[in-house]
């Protein structure tokens, strides 16, 4: 057990980090991500509200749908990346434990009247993640077999999102605390299931190419810079209405002068965050994340190179305690993505 | 039977012949899970009492494996390079990482498998 953004968190269970990766690849991993802020904006004009602050299409989100979105501060700085869905009465959002008090009076700070925003300290959040995850699921809760790819659905008091941050088909299941517990347990009595901790939550995310907020991105990377152009709307890109739009205007027109890339280092030695990477003896950026991929059989990184080093297949130099690795720039993700779309 | 000593590092060390066989132990493995990558120090190499001369990473974290006693590096288990595993499977037999001849007697400050367990219990 590790602490985590406030909370006493597994690093692993006891098969280990690599049989718990290995494991969601190949059926299902249970993890229990509770640490995540809940929370609902509810009243008329809620997604044009939260648009203000996020360049991500909001209130052209269908009924039943979850989106990915960035925060942005007056820079264009990322302030938190969150999942939003929305539940046809009201939006449902899920943001970073770390961040969680900063996001919720930044969007109650824009709420205008008749809008209002409701934390839920009181759910629970467990993420059944792996090809065989759904259908697991499905044996208890038939309905969700029916379910798309960031198709969301309500019912016994569980909002279930088909999403999540290992780059598997999964769910991601938001339940009261008082019937976490138990459900947790009925999950993992579920065939091929098996508990999983923070430790292969990252590896899997990092083999996804799934940015970890605090690492790969945070208030001074943008989503230019951070390859996550993506998130923002169409209908956005032409209002510039939301804060931080100038300066993401600005480099969308100009480019930027860094970007977040994947990094594969040669050999099997890993590179870790913070380590630097150089290209032709000058210091070019920093990785964010790295470890080894368990499923990629190597080691894996992503960070920030100067743009003119940003093309796949980009030479690189990491300095891994003090001695140079050999690394090039490497597509993302390392792992492909296997949602049911 | 030789004995087998410990260091408060997690390592232990096995005196044959006056050759000092060293890994790390079946806690340190534990704490660390799945190794990945050992990177092993040169053959010939003279190194000083808690000198970091080996690293060993796994899939959660790198760390450095020191010296418990002065000396010469005089053999390297490179089948690690290849079975970084055999840390965890075997941390005290085949999972050993080198071997040094020391320069002189053993550090007073090394302990018996019942007080490093001892040691174990107080973390």
């Amino acid at each position: 057990m590790v602490p985590f953004a406030g909370y006493s968190m597994p690093v692993q269970y006891p098969a280990g980090i690599m049989a718990e990766h290995l494991h969601t690849r190949a059926a299902a991993g249970l993890f229990d991500v509770s640490h995540m802020g809940q929370a609902e904006l509810v009243g008329e004009g809620a997604a044009a509200a939260l648009e203000r602050l996020t360049p991500a299409d909001v209130q052209g989100l269908k009924p039943g749908r979850q989106r990915y979105g960035v925060l942005l501060n007056e820079q264009g700085g990322i302030i938190d990346d969150f999942m939003f869905a929305n539940m046809g009465d009201r939006l449902f959002l899920v943001v970073n434990a770390s961040r969680k008090h900063v996001d919720l009076p930044l969007i109650e700070s824009v709420l205008p009247s008749g809008v209002t925003l409701r934390p839920l300290p009181d759910r629970a959040l467990l993420a059944l993640q792996g090809p065989g995850a759904v259908a697991a699921l499905a044996t208890i809760l038939p309905d969700l077999a029916a379910l798309k790819f960031m198709g969301v659905w309500e019912g016994q008091g569980m909002i279930i999102s088909r999403s999540g941050y290992t780059g598997e088909d999964g769910v991601e299941i938001s339940v009261p605390a008082e019937l976490a517990e138990n459900f947790a347990r009925t999950l993992l009595a579920l065939p091929g299931v098996m508990p999983a901790g923070l430790g292969a939550r990252d590896s899997l995310r990092l083999e996804a190419g799934l940015c970890l907020y605090g690492n790969d991105i945070d208030e001074t990377t943008s989503p230019v810079e951070a390859n996550l152009v993506w998130s923002i709307g169409k209908r956005r890109r032409m209002e510039w209405n939301f804060v931080g739009a100038e300066t993401i205007r600005g480099q969308l027109d100009h480019g930027v002068s860094r970007l977040r890339v994947g990094i594969q280092p040669q050999g099997r030695q890993p590179a870790r965050g913070h380590t630097v990477i150089q290209a032709g003896g000058l210091d070019i950026g920093e990785i964010t994340s790295g470890g080894f991929g368990p499923s990629v059989n190597a080691p894996v990184a992503m960070g920030y190179v100067a743009r003119e080093h940003a093309a796949d297949g980009s030479p690189l130099e990491l300095l891994v305690r003090g001695k140079g690795l050999s690394a090039h720039v490497a597509p993302l993700p390392f792992h492909p993505h296997r949602y049911a779309r | 039977m030789t004995d087998t000593k410990f260091s408060k590092d997690h390592e232990w060390v096995r005196l044959e012949g006056g050759i000092a066989t060293i890994g790390i132990t079946d806690h340190a493995q534990n704490a660390l899970g799945d190794v990945v990558f050992v990177d092993l120090p040169e053959i010939g190499r003279e190194v000083a009492v808690g000198e970091a001369i080996a690293v060993v990473e796994s899939v959660k974290a790198a760390s450095d494996v020191y010296a418990p006693l002065a000396g010469r590096v005089v053999e390297v288990n490179s089948a690690l390079v290849d079975n970084p595993g055999l840390i965890n499977s075997e941390p005290t037999a085949e999972g050993w990482f080198f071997r040094i001849e020391p320069n002189g007697p053993l550090p007073d400050d090394l302990m018996d498998e019942n007080d490093y367990a001892a040691f174990v219990e107080t973390l």
